[in-house]
């Protein structure tokens, strides 16, 4: 220990020495990683599913104890037994899912375990609100006390849980993957609230895997891999503005992530042939407005859009699980308005649910029978009449399973034992199987990582090479933007905008996103301009 | 005697009382997160164990005290078995009411000698309020009320205050919506659940002895008659909120009062038709009522800790 009169660097906010983490199932999520972060800095922590990152934070909050290793706040040793004591030692993590009471108002919500109350035991309701109000006012949060969680949108949900470990004295913000969810605006949004917190001296440590937004916001960024420390980058401003100094590192840090080069997005030549769907003043008569789109063979159409904004109900629309008010839906050229969902299934739409957990598979069913899922009539796994052939399935699963690359032990397993990006193959594998004319492919990659996520880009961009038509509904921006040929954009139940990715950027996409059409007759590309 | 006059208010009033405490245990409950449909079990076990203990020692208040016990150690088990074990809130709560249909009927002969009913014992006597009773009209129902008559409306703006204006309510409230989200700022979900459920036994019990020592002063098998039940609908119907709960509950015991009354003057409608007269309103009430979404948002699902 050197004595106080010795002259040396301030000891780091943060540091992990050697952490080790292994889980009673065998899995060795942290492989002695060390980890320092400057006080009153924001540090990247990136790399992909499973690399890691959230276990090596859960250690840092107390909610996982580490098999080995140590934790020095400010070159002070600590040791966290639970989330109390790391809040107590000024460290505070906002988890992926969210921590809040949706039927509580913000104010319910922040005092919640450490409630004030007045001389008669009652709630000081008044005087809580007026303080987070004020801790608000100084980070500009852009909180309003008394409102009701469940009302608020999904950006300003993620500003209370960041206020909330503010209010509990956090020193040391832990935030994992805070993004994923928002739109750009409420992106840039948060990032500026995270500049006023480094500003006013408070350390952030910001898990993510999407590079551009750690490149924008992070002072340095820790690169984590198979739960080791792949590399370390600091980001200057050299490296925000675009050019090759940012390049180079997205580059360096992508391969740091991944450990290869991830092959270029998709170049080609758009040449759609005929329309596979169209609707004509189609809607369900309640959320959504009359909508007007077709899907061609050959294209991918993407439909961007703020979570909640029609999307589900329109692909539920496509479907046939929502019946349609007035207006025409098209198949093929075939009017399938009045169509059952299984016929129009049979008629050629694939489906990627959104959901795939709840909505694509059955967790509790074997893979053999989620393979199963939707060709259940089909005489091919029958036998003597209609009884199911419990071989021809298995032997279905089997060939989706070697086709998709999809990793289990077996067909048998329950599909809940496999891990997100193997469930997603075996629905995407189990949807193409179809052989659909059209797929509609609901936040296809959503949780998944990268090499999932470029499985999944693979697929549907050999459908469209097949001149089949794709539907991509997705919340990612980017992910719309590399893939679509053509991008919808709903809001409010209603289609507001239309346009070749080629013409818009994320910013404008963002804006029709959240504002709509701002009059009837403007053209919305004329407001792109 | 007509239909409509104080006779109903009063009648109303007694047939209300033990749907409203009934409910109430239900409200507790089910805001914290568990299920309670044993609340016909508690109810029946208070009733017999109030009547019990008066007969034994001849005083209701130690009967009152002994039922209410009773529904306590049964929230206990309740609780043991929904929370800590973790079984099915449904099938442990059916377990006690069936226990308590079982056990009561079978205790009647050995404790009383006779099958069926038991004899009458000494009840909860009105208290009277001098002045109170004496006004004109409404004299008549304050002549009538006990002390339980009381508490029970009493009951209202207390749960009312604590559930929403009290940290306990606020944690209560977190522990049903999402307990998970309350356990990460330190509030003990499994501690705050117990205390809803032993609370919520407590109350069904007292509706329950409510029942046999203040309305009729005997116990008879099965003498809730699916009145625990009811405390449920009128609980749903309520929303799971403490003043529409109270309105439901006056709703059902009301449409009970006017049953019983219309059979008494003998007004010409079926006799069956009559007695399923409370039934049928309850189920009206279910079938018109919107809004499932209204539930606890994490009610049923026991809480693991990770």
């Amino acid at each position: 220990m050197a004595g106080p009169d010795a002259v040396q660097a301030p000891e780091p906010a943060v540091r992990l020495r050697g952490i080790w983490k292994t889980y009673s199932g065998g899995v060795q999520a942290n492989r002695g990683i060390d980890l320092a972060v400057r006080a009153g800095s924001i540090h990247g922590l990136l790399g992909e599913n499973g690399a890691g990152k959230s276990t090596l934070m859960k250690v840092l909050f107390g909610l996982v104890s580490p098999t080995r290793g140590g934790i020095e706040l400010s070159g002070r040793k600590v040791r966290f037994g639970s989330p109390a004591d790391a809040l107590e030692a000024r460290v505070g993590m906002v988890q992926q899912h969210f921590s809040l009471i949706p039927d509580f108002t913000v104010t319910q919500n922040l005092i919640l375990g450490n409630e004030p109350t007045t001389r008669f035991g009652r709630l000081a309701l008044r005087a809580a609100a007026a303080r987070i109000q004020e801790l608000s006012d100084r980070y500009g949060f852009r909180i309003d006390p008394n409102a009701r969680v469940a009302d608020m949108s999904v950006g300003a949900r993620q500003r209370v849980e960041i206020l909330k470990i503010l209010h509990r004295g956090a020193e040391v913000l832990i935030l994992d993957e805070p993004t994923a969810a928002l739109t750009p605006q409420e992106s840039a949004e948060l990032h500026g609230v995270l500049r006023t917190l480094r500003e006013q001296g408070r350390t952030v440590i910001f898990i993510s895997h999407k590079l551009a937004e750690v490149i924008d916001l992070c002072d340095r960024v820790t690169v984590l891999r198979d739960g080791e420390v792949v590399g370390e980058r600091e980001i200057g401003p050299e490296h925000r503005g675009p050019g090759p100094d940012r390049d180079a590192v997205e580059r360096d840090l992508a391969r740091m992530m991944v450990g290869r080069d991830l092959p270029a997005g998709p170049g080609r030549p758009h040449a759609p042939g005929a329309p596979v769907l169209i609707l004509s003043g189609a809607t369900d008569g309640g959320a959504l407005a009359p909508i007007d789109m077709e899907v061609r063979g050959g294209e991918i159409v993407g439909l961007a859009g703020v979570e909640g904004n029609g999307q589900n109900e329109l692909i539920e629309l496509i479907l046939g699980i929502r019946g349609c008010a007035s207006g025409r839906i098209l198949l093929n050229g075939t009017d399938v308005t009045r169509w059952p969902v299984d016929r129009r299934l049979r008629a050629g739409i694939g489906h990627i649910a959104e959901d795939r957990q709840s909505a694509a598979l059955v967790m509790s069913m074997p893979v053999a029978e989620n393979a199963l899922l939707g060709y259940q009539n089909q005489p091919r796994f029958h036998r003597r009449g209609r009884w199911l052939s419990v071989q021809r399935i298995r032997d279905f699963a089997a060939e989706l399973v070697r086709r998709f690359d999809v990793r289990t032990p077996s067909v048998r397993v329950t599909a809940s034992s496999l891990s997100g990006g193997n469930q997603q193959k075996l629905v995407v594998g189990r949807e193409l199987a179809r052989r659909p004319s059209l797929i509609v492919a609901a936040q296809p990659t959503r949780g998944l990582d990268l090499a999932a996520t470029s499985f999944v880009h693979e697929e549907l961009d050999e459908l469209r090479a097949d001149g089949r038509g794709v539907l991509l509904v997705s919340l990612d921006l980017t992910e719309i933007m590399t893939l679509s040929d053509r991008i919808l954009v709903v809001s409010g139940g209603a289609m507001v905008g239309s346009a070749r990715p080629s013409e818009v950027d994320e910013e404008t996409l963002g804006l029709w996103m959240t504002r709509g059409r701002t009059d009837r007759t403007g053209s919305v590309e004329a407001a792109a301009t | 005697m007509r239909v409509f006059s104080i006779g109903l208010v009063i009648s109303g009033i007694h047939l209300s009382m033990p749907l409203l405490f009934a409910a109430y245990g239900g409200l507790v409950s089910e805001r914290s997160g568990v299920i309670n449909i044993a609340l016909e079990g508690m109810m029946l076990f208070g009733a017999f164990l109030g009547v019990a203990v008066t007969f034994w020692t001849g005083s209701p208040w130690l009967g009152l005290a002994a039922g209410v016990g009773l529904g306590i150690l049964l929230g206990a088990l309740h609780g043991l078995l929904s929370i800590t074990v973790r079984a099915d809130q449904i099938v442990s709560a059916t377990a006690i009411n069936l226990l308590a249909l079982g056990v009561t009927a079978a205790l009647i002969p050995t404790i009383w000698g006779q099958p069926g009913v038991s004899p009458t014992v000494a009840r909860i006597p009105p208290v009277v309020l001098p002045g109170l009773s004496d006004l004109p009209l409404v004299g008549e129902i304050f002549a009538e009320l006990s002390i339980l008559d009381y508490v029970g409306f009493l009951m209202v703006p207390v749960a009312f205050y604590v559930l929403y204006r009290t940290p306990l309510g606020l944690r209560l409230r977190a522990c049903g919506e999402v307990p998970e989200a309350a356990a990460s700022t330190g509030v003990d979900v499994i501690r705050t659940r117990y205390l809803a459920v032993l609370t919520s036994g407590a109350l069904a019990a007292l509706g329950g002895v409510y029942l046999s020592l203040v309305q009729v002063g005997l116990f008879q098998r099965g003498m809730t008659q699916g009145r625990g039940f009811i405390a449920l609908a009128a609980m749903i119907f309520g929303k799971w909120r403490p003043l529409p709960i109270l309105a439901a509950s006056l709703l059902l015991g009301f449409a009970d009062a006017f049953q019983f009354r219309a059979q008494a003057v003998g007004l010409p409608l079926p006799h069956d038709l009559l007695l399923a007269l409370p039934y049928l309103v309850a189920l009206v009430a279910l079938a018109t009522f919107i809004g499932r979404a209204t539930a606890p948002g994490a009610i049923g699902k026991p809480y693991v800790k990770d």
